[in-house]
């Protein structure tokens, strides 16, 4: 019988602690075959931050370092600077990156750091139990936001990628989803672009990833990706908002 | 640059220390008083081929270091006090994730925003763990531009052999202060290759940098494993002068710029035929506890002399456990001791003694 | 026993810091023991710069100056903060280009320099500090001339020859002064 699909070597095989419906596990497997089709597993560096995804060690098989709470960029950004010859991405997620790393995150893409920032948001802190995070959505019911986030009270969700995107240090910056298998490969493309960005030393990339946290929005998985694609996509939409990869593609 | 008497100020003698000792990353964020360090490092380090990058605060400034540390890169980063406070959580997090560091902190007055003056009022941060959890660091304290220079090459040697944050405390005095220095490595250790480092898993199975540890008795084995390490550190590098214990009645306590004071305050009283000796404690953490310990006792008494309200004076205390006397004697808020006060103090302090009278 | 410990002071400009700078370099070149402090706290910004240089033979206890054995004064300002504060039996030097010859102390011992205008005639104001140097270092005789000379010249490493030429000429204007 002929083997047409495997593991890509990146990836570990152990049993993931991550919730039925969680789009983190997809976002793993297209991240590690991006670096596994890049060549990249034995010169990367990931960086795993305070949320769900502080296992990431668990899962990717090349070398991890964990970040506190916020301060991941600031970790790439030493790494990269040391050893400008290591492929560095930092793995966060909407708590991490957007409320208590923004300062972090702002100065790395204005400085235009070579790194790459796999941005996951599902709009709830899940690790510490569902709490409102700087990406809920108004409306939207958490443990901290029980009747759901008032613009009155903590202002409208942050667009990430479109705040980044104005910084000339910014690379590369684009927003996808994993709700369906369509905006999977998209995903995967955008993912790949951002490394490609890195290795190319064009400046500094983001993907922000839509996904869905069953758990914390109280849905069924399949309601889950139904909440992306109705209600999130309308706030966070969907595409490339800076791509300047294809201008160092030009200019050589 | 050779290596003949140079006349720096403080901060640039650490400067350029880091470098020759082989820092290649820097990391900072401006306070007064040790601007120096990071205008040195901005032009130094292109030289060199280093990095500097000024950060945009010092909760980045110290994970920069946590970062150039985990691939493999000796790394520094240098503030005052408030700045200092703001590194706590990245000093708790190199600790536990075992990475080595080098941390400076030219202590100003405080708390709070305080002032720009010369201070010793950050002891207890940096020797009891400004940071949560049960870590140490290793602290030297300076007392000349020659030994800015000494415990600069030292502490990177130190933060590589037992992989843990050293910080070298210093003040607004010391490090602004310009005096003659040989700016030169004069200890050799062995050090260990760093095989933990986060290089790219080329050839061996992937590494991982952390502090997280769930499960069952995990958190508590990392914390043993660490704590051995922190035995060995209080073992084998304590460091410390020590000036006419043998005869001594009074023996002062004082580190960094009050070291000074007191010195030279003790040589006049001694001329004079008072019979005071001095122990200067070079490393705070791990402390000079046993020498303090071996000669208190019936006979000696103690005084510690701080650029603060008495902190070090606990230590002290500690160490003589009961056995002598312990006074203090120290300025705060960013006020500079004098020699003159210092003296009169000991020498109060030493006819008292004499008297007889239950001290 | 050598023990100086010299307050240099005058304003922002003139040069204060950089003329410590010469002192203490000349010394340590002399293998004295040596502490160089500049102005340093809330005063950085006022009106009146200065500098702690202490130079002893034996170690040096701290490098704040508060009872200086000198003053070395360059403005009418900085007379007035430290003209008084100079030790009993201690020296003042006096730039009485700006600040005058009158000597409010009867217990210490002066040296009047007209230094910013000597500086003048050398072809450039700004070797003031380096004739008040001079002619400290003069009465003083805790650091040689030539030492005083190559520390300047090594202190402006990469500057114009002319500028390290006055500054010479103005060290030993000073210093003839100062010797008397």
């Amino acid at each position: 019988m002929k083997k047409i699909f495997g593991r890509t070597p990146s990836l570990t095989d152990a049993p993931t602690h991550y919730c039925g419906g969680c789009g983190h596990g997809i976002v793993h497997r297209v991240l590690c075959e991006v670096i596994d089709e890049l060549g990249l597993r034995e010169s990367t560096v990931g960086i795993a931050p305070v949320g769900c995804a502080v296992l990431g060690y668990d899962y990717w098989n090349f070398d991890v370092s964990e970040a506190a709470h916020g301060r991941t960029p600031a970790v790439a950004t030493g790494m990269k600077r040391a050893r400008p010859d290591l492929t560095v991405f930092s793995y966060q997620g909407d708590g991490d990156l957007a409320a208590i790393g923004t300062a972090e995150i702002i100065h790395a893409a204005n400085r235009g750091e070579r790194i790459t920032v796999i941005f996951v948001n599902n709009t709830v802190y899940g690790m510490t139990g569902g709490q409102m995070a700087p990406t809920t959505l108004v409306g939207q019911k958490t443990l901290t936001s029980p009747h759901g986030r008032k613009f009155e009270e903590f202002g409208e969700p942050i667009r990430v990628v479109e705040l980044l995107s104005q910084f000339r240090g910014t690379a590369y910056a684009a927003r996808t989803s994993v709700h369906n298998p369509v905006e999977v490969i998209k995903t995967k493309k955008a993912i790949k672009k951002a490394f490609q960005a890195q290795v190319d030393g064009i400046g500094f990339s983001i993907v922000e990833i839509l996904s869905q946290c069953p758990t914390y929005w109280g849905m069924t998985p399949v309601q889950s990706v139904e909440y992306v694609r109705d209600e999130l996509v309308k706030y966070f939409p969907l595409g490339t908002f800076k791509d300047e990869t294809g201008a160092k593609a030009s200019a050589v | 640059m050779t290596t003949q008497k140079v006349l720096m100020c403080g901060n640039e003698v650490l400067a350029e220390a880091a470098v020759r000792a082989g820092c290649r990353c820097y990391f900072g964020y401006p306070i007064t008083p040790q601007n120096e360090i990071s205008a040195y490092m901005s032009k130094r380090m292109p030289e060199i081929g280093g990095v500097f990058i000024q950060a945009e605060s010092e909760l980045a400034a110290i994970n920069m270091v946590f970062g150039a540390s985990a691939v493999g890169v000796r790394a520094m980063t240098s503030s005052s006090s408030p700045g200092v406070s703001l590194k706590q959580e990245g000093i708790s997090y190199i600790a536990g994730a075992e990475l080595p560091a080098v941390i400076v902190n030219v202590m100003r007055g405080g708390p709070g925003l305080g002032n720009i003056g010369p201070a010793q009022s950050d002891y207890f941060q940096a020797v009891k763990g400004g940071g949560h959890g049960d870590y140490h660091q290793i602290v030297l304290a300076p007392y000349s531009a020659q030994e800015v220079s000494d415990i600069t090459f030292l502490s990177f040697d130190l933060a590589d052999q037992y992989r843990m944050p050293v910080m070298i405390l210093t003040d607004g005095v010391i490090g602004q202060m310009m005096e003659p220095a040989v700016i030169e490595k004069k200890e050799v250790r062995n050090l260990l290759p760093k095989d933990w480092a986060l290089t790219g898993c080329r050839g061996r199975k992937p590494n991982v940098v952390k502090s997280l540890y769930l499960g069952d008795k995990v958190l508590e084995r990392h914390n043993l494993k660490l704590q051995e390490r922190y035995r060995q550190v209080a073992a084998h590098e304590v460091r410390y002068d020590a000036y006419h214990l043998d005869d001594a009645e009074l023996i002062v306590v004082a580190y960094g710029i009050c070291a000074r004071l007191c010195k030279s305050a003790m040589n006049d009283l001694r001329a004079k035929g008072m019979r005071i000796g001095m122990i200067r404690p070079v490393t705070l953490w791990p402390f000079p506890s046993r020498i303090i310990s071996q000669v208190a006792g019936t006979g000696k008494s103690f005084l510690t002399v701080e650029m603060s309200f008495g902190q070090m004076v606990e230590d002290v205390r500690l160490a003589v456990n009961g056995k002598s006397g312990v006074h203090f004697y120290g300025r705060g808020g960013g006020e500079m001791l004098t020699r003159e006060e210092v003296l009169k103090e000991m020498e109060r302090l030493y006819a008292q003694l004499r008297g007889g009278k239950n001290v | 026993m050598i023990h100086e410990e010299i307050i240099i002071a005058g304003f922002g400009g003139q040069g204060i810091l950089y003329a410590g700078k010469v002192l203490a370099t000349a010394a340590m070149r002399e293998d004295r023991q040596v502490t160089y402090l500049p102005s340093y706290g809330a005063e950085v910004r006022g009106g009146t710069a200065f500098c702690h240089t202490v130079i002893a033979e034996e170690e040096i206890a701290t490098p704040v100056v508060t009872d200086p054995t000198a003053a070395v004064i360059l403005n009418t300002p900085s007379k007035e903060k430290f003209e008084g504060k100079v030790r009993k039996g201690g020296l003042i030097v006096l730039n009485t280009s700006l600040t005058g010859d009158i000597h409010k102390r009867a217990d210490a011992a002066y040296v009047d320099v007209d230094a910013t205008e000597i500086a003048e005639r050398l072809g450039n104001v700004r070797a003031t500090n380096m004739v008040m140097v001079g002619a400290f270092a003069g009465r003083a005789r805790i650091v040689p001339l030539e030492a005083l000379v190559s520390a300047s010249a090594e202190l402006l490493h990469g500057a114009k020859k002319e500028i390290i030429a006055i500054n010479e000429q103005a060290l030993k204007e000073g210093w003839k002064i100062g010797h008397g």
